[in-house]
This record gives structure tokens, C-alpha cells and sequence, in this order.
């Protein structure tokens, strides 16, 4: 095996060090009849080429020449080889959580950098050094402001991506928590008048996002005054963080949270992703997860510890702010690689890049007829596209091109049959998406289909999926 | 030594009761075993305890420390020097390092607690075990 | 630029040992990467967003050139210790090597680039990873059905405790307790507690096992079940497991296994046949794949058949047409624990893995992780106490209290062996163990630096006698020497500011 350094003749000299026959007395005192008495019916040994041959075969049977319109959480953005190229040093992907400070300098280092970038971008005084992912994030955020308020009651856009509203109804579900959705209206954002009445009913949590799941900007301001007003919390949560290089930081949030996939991680199938939780500085004792602090060593010279760490399961336990324990390391270490590499000016310009793709895809395809943007709202580099009775079939022509059209939201939203959610990174070509809209134009203007309906579709909250 | 003139718990908390007041504060020997302290969470002034209940909590780097009411009252003072200057439960924790000050619902609830010869017996019977 | 106008007497080390933060490298109109040409027209964000929407200048974030970032990020990875470095025997980590291949496949276009809302016909390949790891882990376990949703190990403990939760639920009462040995990771309560579940401590015996007199009298009818780590946490195994699993489900409690020391039986002996009903894996610990200085991890979850309906959703499932899916439709799930399909990229490299070794070598690898681990015991148990001295597999657990009479602790042993060239053992874990020192060698370490290791140790143990100083003042050969903890959290700085 390739992978063992220890020959034969070592295992035997070990063996007899410690006076022992065969490696099976190691094992004896394990009760007989709880030993497996035959070999693991398990594929291989493979060797290195039929390993890579394996997953080539994978790779190919996962359509890698797909041009793909699919956001919702997860964005396809060109990562500079300099970030994989750092990420491949041993030094860091084979390091450990840095318990060790003296000789674990450039993994704190790093997610100091990593905090002090998520601070920064987020508009917020502090942040931790990263979590699973967007849906946890969120999830830790409202926990946190939970202890925080010592509340009970949450309040949900159900504009927030339906998976990350999974993930805290998973979590919450016994801790005797009060949750409710709110719905949003036509402009795609959360619903203010229906937040309004909620909040008179006390102090609540309210998650939120922006842009939402619709790719829509919800009106953060207008949003955290309600809450603060009933001295609530405000949580936003933030999917594609690249918006944030153009868009305002969310006003008043108390915490902001979210995905940094966007940062030089790849899409991967949905993983691993990198979570982020940012959050004013009054409330760090009571933030989840790792978190690094500047300090001094014995000779005055600037290092980094984990630090704070009493808040953490492994003092605190069952009192713990939170079961996390690891953090995603090396994808905050990532993140921080790619936006050294971006810095002010280029994640800017990316920004505007984004920004430019998506309004341009989102015009032309609007003005196919048959296809009108389903929200009013403003939005970054994401849009909600709606086509009666269409949606199904175009994007089995699209697909017959090779093109993945983006997510049809009656997956999440059974109202929202008619809408398909379409990302456009910097990485869509122009080619890509007029060759998009020559196939809208080419279905919608064939013979529709007899069931066609042209009715409004009304959103409600009530068949909003959970 | 454990002075004489305060009252002490089996958690390591003292009490001095002058009159119809109460300040509590953690021993020597609790200071001791936490090491440095980075971090103390109080009550608001006004809260009302009962004895027994946890009051606040006492951090070092790697450790954590309930402090519970040695008697009931209401909360007429907190230390807010510690905010800044935790240290001071580790260098002067009978003075500087106070925590909390009540006013004693019952002061005769102290007469259940240890004195100085008990504590310290109790202490030293610890370290044998 | 200031420091560079100071007098020469008080020039810095070489930058290499020296470097700044990436902010403070920044200078105005730097950038290390550029875009393609924009191919559609540029849009204007105050008419697109709002002018009111628009920010400004992102205040601080920093401007450097590529080869700028590429010297910042290598320099300070140099500042790291890795597997790839050397002995790692961090007790409970499982530091074994990290193959490359593993690294290459995830990589590969399509592996790496597959969008997780990608219709199930486009996807197959991705899909059958993830269908193949969780079959080579049920075989592995024993198990019978799979989630690799989890992204980490505490989330497959949560996921498994809400599993039990719900079946007992289903079965009327959900009851009110976890037991939870003394002796365990203090993920295990804190997973607990978010469950809705009270914790209860069960002592450990004077074998450093579970007291069966003690689990007797603690489980009743209000108590959901046992976490137990198997090996636990000393590296012992639980010799009375089967007679547990049966207190257990006679009170109508159910077994949880925390999987994080599977290292010590992947084809010797299968969780199942112990009487396990619900097991998390550590993908980062057992099955390779990289820590990245503190993830990303993987944490699935086996079960057996009865709570496979209670598994978070969705599973990957093989068709009758041949085709994998994944199936939405599970109307008992816990729901859903993490967003898409978990850690994918994680299970890849745990699949590559399991396929490079085969059962032979998987049960190799055991074997050795297990030999190492007591050829290192074998070794030092005449310079360190040894508070439990049942046979152990995996890893060792050593206390300080002979050098403690000294004045040096297990922390200062575990600095000192930096200047020797290792990483230390895993110090003060478990709570059980006053002074713990844990090791793990893994099966990842040559016999010539085992031997290097135990010399170091014994170098160590008369340095504490001859000059204890030496080690208590340690490590001496860092780029920076021992950090003031205390500082860092009284006033924390959690940031940097221009």
C-alpha cells in the first residue's frame, strides 16, 4: 500500500520491542464475536491512473461543457490559479486547527486577515473565522441573536433561500422557538406592512436576506427600523457577497452572515462552501465558532491565538454559544487569497462586470415576448424571469443546447410555477445568453401550448415550501 | 489564610455582610485555580436573586467559573471597574475585586454558610481527595 | 514606507521571518488580478440599484500585486507545521497523510464545477460519488443506510441525536436524556443540548471504561440514549459495548456512536455488530481528507434500517433504470442540516481513498495506526505515568504528573517538542486524565521517526530534570515564541484598522 511507510521487517521489530507475536494480539481484547471475520466487500485497490480514470469517468457524466445560468446560493466566478495555487501548499491544506499558536502562525495570520476582510466588507465591527455555510450561518446568526434578546420568537422572509430556512427550522425545532414566515410582494421583497403588525407583537429576531433568494435587494433600512423599533434583532443574511462591493453593507443589521463562496471556492456540487458571521462589536461573547485575536509573544512581537474560546463546546460544553468546532479553514483561507488577489479596485470592477451581465441577459430575455421580469424590485447579478405556462419547456430546449437556464422556483415555491431564477456572473458570455434568448424567442414563438395560462400569479406566503 | 471577617460557600464564593448588605466576591483559592482572569459577566443593578442561583460567571483563557448567590437580595451595585480591570479579582479579590453588592432579603440566610476555619478545612480536604 | 526611513540599526529580520498583514502591503492602485474585457454594455449602478444603494470605497481593503499575494500566502505558510511536515501526533485528530491524487480528482472540471441545483440527468457522475461513498460507508460501519449531509462531526452528532429524537417521538415520547460518558469531546453535550435533550455525565470506571453499575442506575425509561465513542477517548475499547447496547435498548434508549476514532477499527471490527444505531464519521479524520488548518470537514451519519427514514434530506438513491436521484421525497427526515449535498468535495476524496487502499488495505492501515501507537507506549511508559493501563489501539494517553512534581506540565512538554521538529500530542484531553497527554501517531509515520519521537520525549523528560527552565520557557526555535493568551482575550483585537 503507497500510502505506509512502515516494511515488513519494521512491523516485525516493532512487534518484538513490545513483546508481542502478530499484530492480531493488538486486537484481542476486543470480545471475539464483535471482530469481523472477513475482508470489507469494498472496491479496489486502484492504482493512482485508475483512480484518476475513475473520476474522469465522473467528471464527464457531470456535464463539465454546460453553460449554466444556476445561482440560488451558489455562483459560478472565474478563480485566479494563484488561489489554488497557494491553497495546494502542505503547509496549510495538512495543518491542523491551530492550537498550537508557535507553529501555526500562517493559518491565524490568515483568518485574521479572513475576519478583518468580512468586517470590512460587511460594514461590521467583527467577524469569526468562518462556518459551514450560508445556511448554517444564518442559522448561528439567529441563535446568537436568540441569546442575545433571550427571545423566542423569529421572524423569516420567505424571501431568505429556502434551504438556509430548512437548515434553522432543523436546528430550532426544539428549542421551543416561535417561527414565522413573512411573505414578500410584488416587488420581490419582504412583505413591510405584514413585518409592521408582527414586530407590535414584541421583541422578535427577523432574518433576512439581501439580495434575497429572487436576487432582489431587500429595503434594509426601512426593514431594521421596524425591528429596532420593537427592539428586536436584525440578522441579514448574504448569499453573494460580491454584491457587496457594490451595494451599500445592510443598514442597521445587528448581524450579517452569509456564504463567501463567491471568494475563490469552487461551486463543487454544493460543497464545501464557507460560511461568514460578522456582528457589532458589543456582541462577540456571544458569537459562534473560531475566532482569532492579535497578541504579543514573549519578546513583544505582533502573533495571532485562537482566542475567546470559552465560548466554544470544548470548555463550556452543553452551555457552549454553539456545537461548531471546526471552522472551513482552508476556504476562508481561499476567500482571503482571492480578494488579496481582487483587492478595492478589481472586486469593484467585478461588481460592475456582474452587475452589467445580469441586466443585460435580464433586458434581452424581457423583451422576448412571452417573458417579463416577475419583480420589481433592484437586483445585482440574479433576476427572476416569468414565463406562463413555459417554464418547463424551455428549459428542456435549453438544455437540448447544452445550456443549464437556471432554477425553476416552483421547486421551492409552488406559487412560483411560472418563474425560473437566472444567474449572470462575469462568467456568462454574451454569446451564451443572446444564444439563450434566440431559444426563448424560437419556443415562445412556436404555437403555445393549449393549458397556457396567463392569470397574475399572486405571491402568498401561505404555499410558500418549507 | 481566608479572612476572618467573611463568610464562604463550597463554590469558593465570600460573603461580608454589613447591616442589611451583602458584597460577594470569589476566594483566593478560586482565583487561583482559574488563573488569570480575562472576563466577568454580571448582574444589571436591580435584579433580584435568589441564594443559589447562578449570579454571574468569572473567565480565564481556558476556563470558565459559575459564580452563584451565596444569600438572596436585589442588586445594589456591580464592581463595573472589572469590565476593564478583570486582574483585580486576581490581585486583591477580598478588596479591588469584588463583584456585586446586594441588599439582603434575609439577612440570617448568611448563619447557613462556612466560616474562614471551615472554608480553609474544606479546601484543604479537597486537595487531599 | 515609514519603517523603511529608519536608521539602519534598527533593521527587521528578512521579511520571510517577518511579514506584515496583507493590509498594511497595500498601496493605492495595486490590484493582482484582472478581468476579461466586458462584452455587453456597462451598466451604471446608480441607475440599476439606486444611487442611495450604491457604496463607495470599500475603507482598508488592500491593494497588492499577484506576486505580492503569491510571497504574503507562501511566507506565511511556512509559518505552519503540516502532516506534510512531519510527525503529527495529535491525539484525537487523526493526522494521517493526505494523498495527492485525492487532491487532483477534486479538481477535475465537472467534479469541481457542477452546480448542486444541476437537473439529477446532468449530474450522474457527481451523483455516484456521493452513492458510492455512502455504500463503502455503510459496508465500513456496517450500517445500513448513509446521510453525507453533515459538513463537520458536531453536525453529524446533532443530526444523529434529532434522528433519535424523532424515532422515539414517532414511538410516543421523545424522552428528556443523553447519557454521556465523562470521558467525551465536548462537542457531544453541546450537540445535545441543541437536540432539546438534558446531559447527564456518567464517570468512567477505574479501566478508563464506561461503569456499567453507573449506566445500570442512570438509564431509565426518561433516558433517549447513550453517546459513546468507540474506541473512547483514551484509545480504549469498550469491552462490555454489547452488554451496554442491551441496557440500553432494554430501557428503550437507543446508541450512539461518536465514529471520530474509527481510524482504530475500519476493517477489524464493524459499529453494527456492536449494537449501534445511529454513528457519525470524521471524512477529515478517518477517511483523508485534509484539515486545512481547521476544515472543511464531513460528518456522515449510519444508521440502521429502522431511522433511515428520520435521515436528513435529500439522499442520493439508485433508480431501478439505473439512473441516481436524489430523493426529496422523505416525509419522517429531520430535515435538512446544511444547504445542497453536504461537503461534497470532501466525499470525493474519502471515495479516492477507500478506492486507492481495498479492503486490504484499509484493514492494513488499522493495523498499523494501531501497532504505532503502542510501539509509542511500549516506549515511554516507563517515563510517563499511565493512568489506565487496559490495552489501548489507536492512541495512547499519558499523564504529566511525574514532571508536574518538576513544575512543568503537559503544555510545556508539548512546546518543547516543537524545537525538537514534531508537533506536539494533544494536551489536557481528556478532562479525565489531570495533565493529559495524548498521542496519536496514525499510521502515517515511519518506524526511523517514531524512534526520533520517543527520543525527543525521553530528551525532554531529563531536560526537565536538569534544567526545567528550558522546557517551561519553550518552544526557543519559532518565529515567534509563546503568546500571551491572557492579553488576547481581556482586550480582544479581532481585526485589523487602518
Amino acid at each position: 500500500m503507497r500510502y505506509l511507510p512502515l516494511c515488513p521487517a519494521e512491523r516485525a521489530a516493532m512487534l518484538e520491542t513490545m513483546g508481542r507475536r502478530s499484530i492480531q494480539e493488538l486486537f484481542e481484547h476486543i470480545p471475539e464475536p464483535l471482530r469481523l471475520a472477513r475482508p470489507l466487500n469494498l472496491p479496489g485497490p486502484m492504482s493512482e491512473p485508475e483512480i484518476v480514470e475513475f473520476f474522469r469517468r465522473a467528471a464527464r457524466e457531470s456535464s463539465p461543457d454546460y453553460v449554466s445560468f444556476l445561482g440560488a446560493g451558489a455562483y459560478s466566478h472565474y478563480r485566479p490559479v494563484a488561489v489554488d495555487s497557494l491553497l495546494s501548499r502542505g503547509e496549510f491544506f495538512t495543518a491542523y486547527t491551530p492550537y498550537q499558536a508557535e507553529i501555526a502562525q500562517g493559518t491565524l495570520q490568515a483568518m485574521f486577515e479572513f475576519q478583518t476582510l468580512m468586517a470590512q466588507l460587511t460594514g461590521m465591527d467583527v467577524a469569526n473565522a468562518s462556518l459551514y455555510d450560508g445556511s448554517t450561518a444564518a442559522t448561528e446568526g439567529i441563535l446568537m441573536a436568540l441569546r442575545i434578546l433571550r427571545g423566542r420568537r423569529v421572524l423569516v422572509a420567505s424571501s431568505v433561500h429556502p434551504e438556509y430556512r430548512q437548515v434553522l427550522r432543523t436546528y430550532l425545532q426544539h428549542q421551543g422557538v416561535d417561527i414565522q414566515e413573512l411573505p414578500f410582494n410584488g416587488a420581490g421583497q419582504l412583505e413591510l406592512g405584514k413585518l409592521e403588525s408582527e414586530v407590535t407583537r414584541g421583541p422578535a429576531c427577523l432574518l433576512a436576506q439581501s439580495p434575497n433568494f429572487f436576487g432582489v435587494l431587500e429595503p434594509m433600512a426601512e426593514i431594521s427600523a421596524c425591528v429596532h423599533g420593537a427592539r428586536g434583532l436584525v440578522v441579514v443574511a448574504v448569499a453573494e457577497p460580491l454584491s457587496l462591493a457594490l451595494v451599500r453593507p445592510p443598514s442597521g443589521a445587528d448581524i450579517v452572515c452569509g456564504e463567501a463562496q463567491s471568494f475563490g471556492v469552487a461551486v463543487s456540487y454544493g460543497g464545501p462552501f464557507v460560511g461568514f458571521l460578522a456582528a457589532k462589536e458589543q456582541y462577540v461573547r456571544q458569537m459562534p465558532g473560531r475566532i482569532v485575536g492579535e497578541t504579543r509573544d514573549t519578546k513583544g512581537r505582533r502573533g495571532f491565538v485562537l482566542t475567546l474560546a470559552t465560548r466554544e463546546q470544548h470548555i463550556r460544553r452543553e452551555k457552549a454559544t454553539s456545537n461548531i468546532c471546526t471552522n472551513q479553514s482552508l476556504c476562508a483561507l481561499a476567500a482571503t487569497i482571492y480578494l488579496s488577489l481582487l483587492g478595492k479596485r478589481g472586486l469593484k470592477a467585478l461588481a460592475q462586470q456582474n452587475l452589467a451581465k445580469a441586466h443585460y441577459a435580464a433586458r434581452e430575455l424581457a423583451a422576448v415576448p412571452g417573458v417579463s421580469l416577475a419583480f420589481s424590485g433592484r437586483f445585482f447579478n440574479e433576476f427572476t424571469v416569468r414565463v406562463p405556462g413555459r417554464a418547463e419547456e424551455l428549459l428542456a430546449a435549453l438544455r437540448k443546447e447544452e445550456i443549464i437556464g437556471g432554477l425553476p422556483l416552483k421547486r421551492f415555491y409552488t406559487e412560483l410555477s411560472d418563474h425560473l431564477l437566472i444567474a449572470a456572473t462575469e462568467t456568462a458570455r454574451r454569446a451564451d445568453m443572446d444564444r439563450m434568448v434566440r431559444i426563448y424567442r424560437q419556443v415562445l414563438s412556436a404555437n403555445s401550448p393549449s393549458r397556457r395560462e396567463r392569470g397574475q400569479a399572486k405571491p402568498s406566503s401561505e404555499a410558500v415550501a418549507r | 489564610m481566608y479572612p476572618v471577617e467573611l463568610q464562604y460557600t463550597k463554590d469558593h464564593e465570600w460573603l461580608r455582610v454589613d447591616e442589611s448588605t451583602g458584597t460577594i466576591g470569589i476566594t483566593d483559592h478560586a482565583q487561583k485555580e482559574l488563573g488569570d482572569i480575562v472576563y466577568v459577566e454580571l448582574p444589571k443593578d436591580g435584579e433580584r436573586m435568589t441564594a443559589k442561583e447562578t449570579l454571574g460567571s468569572v473567565e480565564s483563557v481556558k476556563a470558565v467559573s459559575d459564580v452563584y448567590s451565596p444569600v438572596s437580595g436585589q442588586v445594589v451595585a456591580v464592581n463595573s471597574k472589572l469590565q476593564d480591570k478583570p486582574e483585580l479579582i486576581n490581585t486583591d479579590p477580598y478588596g479591588e475585586g469584588w463583584l456585586v453588592r446586594l441588599r439582603l432579603t434575609d439577612p440570617r440566610e448568611a448563619e447557613g454558610l462556612m466560616s474562614s476555619e471551615e472554608y480553609e478545612a474544606y479546601v484543604q480536604g479537597k486537595a487531599a481527595h | 514606507m515609514a519603517k523603511m526611513l529608519k536608521p539602519p540599526s534598527s533593521a527587521r529580520p528578512h521579511i520571510t521571518r517577518n511579514e506584515d498583514l496583507i493590509f498594511e502591503l497595500s498601496a493605492p492602485g495595486k490590484v493582482g488580478a484582472d478581468l476579461a474585457p466586458l462584452d455587453v454594455p456597462a451598466a451604471s449602478a446608480a441607475e440599476e440599484l439606486g444611487a442611495e444603494l450604491v457604496r463607495g470605497e470599500i475603507e482598508g481593503f488592500p491593494e497588492v500585486s499577484e506576486l505580492e499575494v503569491i510571497r504574503h500566502f507562501t511566507r506565511l505558510s511556512t509559518w505552519n507545521y503540516g502532516v506534510d511536515t512531519g510527525l503529527y501526533p495529535l491525539g484525537s485528530c487523526t493526522m494521517k497523510y493526505n494523498p495527492r491524487v485525492n487532491e487532483v480528482v477534486a479538481r477535475l472540471e465537472g467534479v469541481a464545477t457542477l452546480h448542486p441545483y444541476a437537473p439529477d440527468e446532468l449530474a450522474q457522475g457527481c451523483l455516484r460519488v456521493l452513492y458510492e461513498t455512502a455504500r463503502c460507508l455503510a459496508e465500513i460501519t456496517g450500517m445500513d443506510a448513509v446521510s453525507l449531509q453533515p459538513a463537520a462531526g458536531a453536525q453529524g452528532e446533532l443530526t444523529g441525536i434529532l434522528m433519535i429524537r424523532a424515532h422515539l417521538a414517532d414511538r410516543g415520547h421523545p424522552r428528556k436524556t443523553i447519557l454521556i460518558p465523562d470521558s467525551a469531546h465536548g462537542t457531544n453535550p453541546a450537540s445535545v443540548a441543541i437536540s432539546g435533550y438534558e446531559v447527564r455525565n456518567l464517570k468512567s470506571n477505574a479501566r478508563g471504561c464506561l461503569d456499567l453499575s453507573e449506566l445500570g442506575r442512570a438509564m431509565t425509561e426518561d433516558v433517549a440514549g447513550l453517546m459513546l465513542t468507540i474506541p473512547n477517548t483514551l484509545g480504549i475499547f469498550e469491552t462490555d459495548i454489547r452488554k451496554i447496547a442491551e441496557l440500553v435498548h432494554a430501557k428503550g434508549g437507543l446508541l450512539y456512536m461518536d465514529g471520530a476514532n474509527m481510524n482504530a477499527l475500519v476493517g477489524v471490527a464493524q459499529p453494527a455488530a456492536f449494537g449501534v444505531d445511529v454513528m457519525h464519521l470524521n471524512l477529515h479524520k478517518t477517511f483523508t481528507t485534509p484539515h486545512g488548518g481547521g476544515g472543511p470537514g464531513s460528518g456522515p451519519v449510519a444508521v440502521r434500517k429502522f431511522l433511515e427514514p428520520y435521515l436528513p434530506s435529500p439522499l442520493v438513491a439508485h433508480g431501478q433504470d439505473g439512473r441516481y436521484f436524489l430523493d426529496f421525497d422523505r416525509a419522517k427526515s429531520i430535515g435538512r442540516v446544511r444547504s445542497f449535498c453536504g461537503n461534497f468535495g470532501m466525499a470525493v476524496r474519502a471515495l479516492a481513498y477507500i478506492l486507492a487502499n481495498g479492503a486490504e488495505g484499509l484493514r492494513q492501515t488499522t493495523e498499523d495506526a494501531v501497532l504505532n501507537a503502542n510501539y509509542v507506549r511500549e516506549r515511554l511508559k516507563d517515563l510517563f505515568a499511565l493512568p489506565y493501563d487496559s490495552p489501548s489501539l489507536h492512541e495512547c494517553v499519558f499523564s504529566d504528573s511525574r514532571q508536574a512534581a518538576k513544575g512543568v506540565r503537559t503544555g510545556d512538554i508539548a512546546k518543547r517538542l516543537i524545537d525538537y521538529g514534531f508537533h506536539p500530542y494533544t494536551t489536557s484531553f481528556p478532562l479525565i486524565v489531570p495533565g493529559a497527554m495524548m498521542i496519536e501517531p496514525t499510521e502515517s509515520a515511519s518506524k526511523a521517526e517514531l524512534d526520533a519521537f520517543i527520543e525527543a520525549m525521553r530528551s525532554i523528560v531529563q531536560e526537565v530534570e536538569e534544567d526545567a527552565e528550558l522546557v517551561l520557557k519553550a518552544p526557543h526555535t519559532t518565529r515567534v515564541t509563546r503568546l500571551d493568551e491572557t492579553a488576547a482575550a481581556r482586550k480582544p483585537v479581532l481585526r485589523w484598522k487602518p
